[in-house]
């Protein structure tokens, strides 16, 4: 904060450093992530990807704040991150909206906790419940929201709230096939016009190439950083392409290459 | 755009369905005011009135012109008198209760100094405390109140704190990325999240403030559907004893319409909370 802003851009946004974080389960100790390091540039769409137990989703929650890192340190603009803030929004897997504030309530939330005016509120609620499409069912109750709805819901709120970082977490993992594939789309939409930064935590490997810049891929037994690829296929990406498959075939290959399972093509 | 599930669905609709609505319910008092009459005719007994006998007594104990005697045309003295002591007690409980939960599900120290008192003192039924609270507050209305506070107290206390408890970590998640922190997190979060346990508890806490009136009632107050129905025993009126349980019934469910129609309008978000 009290970094000049013209270095801002001339450093990374996001930076994870040596980090590792140990859980006691009663006597046990659970190693969920060793000596991970990862530097994420400003508007990049990064998935982190691996089987489950492999701590991607503890990276995200500690990147977000919730939970504390047990050495290294994440920084934000060079700048150590101790707590969660507007500046890093979490969409989660099961919403988390709040069920007894409408649509526009909700995406109003953060704004109004900086004690905006009423109409400032309105008028945020209103642009971000449109760059979701949800202008008809602005006053709709969460529990009158379909699953996709819901979690268009969940990223304008974030978004509304002036969120820099992008932070989700298998955001589209209870939805059916059809409208993740749109939501999908709907994401890149809204990536490409915000130029926010993206994490995103999948299992999916042809999720995770879809979107994204770069998959980082993630083993486990400690949770470790495996394999880092930039994806260069240019966007709009076609699932059915052959330099699709190609990339998908690589990651699938990283990904369970460790466990000494074979990869099997296209099956991801 | 998919659709949105659960749209509100208008209440109403075309005639036959509303009437069907309204009619189902009736169909067991009425099988149950059958058997009645047919079960005193058939064996005879003086000791219980037929349902025709009672409804001449209520008609008496709201208009007079019957049997013009000391209960005749005194129902609304009875039921205000009543009506009082359910809400004094009643609504002392939620003025105690809420807060108190509150404080139980927020915060550690209070949940550790208090709970375990409260746990044991909850199964002690409410009645059993009427000699100490005829000592406490004497013969009259309080002795009453009292037992009515206390038979709502322990269901708002226990689902208040249960509210708090019970919301979801998510939540708070949310609300602290989104710059919710302190009071404000109690407010704008806890308490939304805790409202539909809380009514809840209020809810129960009124049934149970309904029944113990008339225990309360029982002992030593002139006035009051409990008093009512007391005298009615000593005076071998049955007739009056079951002019007074249909009131007390009556007012309970109507009451508790009440607090549902309240409920339902600030619980509108929360269909499954709908009563």
């Amino acid at each position: 904060m009290h970094e000049p802003a013209l270095h801002r851009s001339a450093r990374p946004t996001l930076a994870v450093k040596a980090l590792s974080k140990r859980f006691s389960m009663g006597e046990q100790t659970v190693e969920a992530l060793r000596d991970v390091n990862l530097t994420i540039g400003k508007g990049e769409f990064v998935c982190l990807i691996g089987a489950s137990g492999c701590g991607k989703s503890t990276l995200l929650r500690i990147i977000a704040g919730f939970e504390t890192a047990s050495a290294g340190s994440v920084e934000m603009y060079g700048l150590p991150i101790a707590a969660p803030g507007p500046e890093r929004g979490m969409v989660f897997q099961d919403f988390a909206l709040f069920p007894w504030l409408t649509v526009k309530e909700n995406i109003a939330f953060g704004p109004r906790q900086r004690g905006l005016p009423q109409s400032k509120l309105d008028e945020v609620s209103a642009r971000y419940t449109d760059m979701v499409g949800l202008t008809k069912f602005a006053n709709y109750y969460p529990s009158q929201l379909s699953g996709g709805m819901k979690q268009r819901v969940a990223i304008a709120r974030v978004l509304a709230n002036d969120c820099e970082v992008l932070l989700m977490d298998e955001p589209f993992g209870a939805l059916d096939a059809l409208t993740r594939e749109k939501l999908q789309q709907e994401l890149l939409e809204i990536w490409e016009r915000t130029k926010v930064t993206v994490i995103f935590v999948t299992h999916s490997v042809e999720e995770a190439v879809v979107l994204s810049d770069r998959v980082v891929v993630m083993t486990a037994g400690p949770g470790r950083i495996e394999h880092d690829a930039r994806i260069h296929l240019p966007r709009p990406r076609e699932v059915s392409a052959i330099d699709f498959n190609q990339v998908r075939r690589d990651i699938t290959q990283r990904l369970t290459s460790h466990v000494g399972v074979k990869a099997i093509p296209a099956a991801a | 755009m998919e659709r949105a599930v659960n749209e509100p669905v208008k209440a109403g609709g075309s005639l036959l369905p509303r009437l069907q609505r309204w009619l189902t319910p009736l169909i067991v008092p009425l099988i149950l005011l059958a058997a009645w009459d047919i079960c005193v005719r058939v064996t005879g007994t003086r000791l219980i009135p037929l349902p025709r006998d009672v409804a001449i007594m209520l008609y008496d104990f709201t208009f007079g012109g019957i049997y013009d005697d000391a209960f005749s045309k005194t129902i609304h003295i009875h039921f205000w008198k009543s009506v009082q002591r359910v809400y004094g007690g009643f609504f002392a409980a939620a003025a105690v209760g809420i807060p108190l939960g509150l404080l139980i599900g927020r915060i550690k120290l209070v949940r550790e100094l208090i709970d375990p008192t409260l746990q044991i003192l909850r199964p002690v039924p409410v009645t059993a405390w009427l000699p100490l609270s005829m000592i406490f507050f004497g013969l009259g209305p309080n002795a009453a109140i009292f037992l009515v506070f206390l038979g709502a107290f322990f269901p708002i206390v226990l689902n208040t704190t249960f509210g708090v408890r019970s919301v979801d970590h998510r939540l708070f998640e949310a609300a602290s990325m989104l710059g919710c922190n302190g009071s404000s997190l109690f407010r704008q979060v806890v308490l939304p999240a805790a409202t539909p346990s809380i009514f809840n508890g209020l809810r129960l806490g009124h049934g149970f403030a309904w029944i113990l009136i008339v225990v309360g009632e029982m002992t030593g107050v002139p006035e009051g559907l409990g008093a009512v129905i007391m005298d009615g025993r000593t005076l071998s009126r049955t007739d009056l004893v079951i002019s007074g349980m249909i009131v007390i019934g009556l007012a309970g469910f109507l009451s508790d319409r009440v607090i549902v129609a309240i409920n339902n309008r600030l619980l509108a978000w929360s269909p499954q909370h709908h009563a």
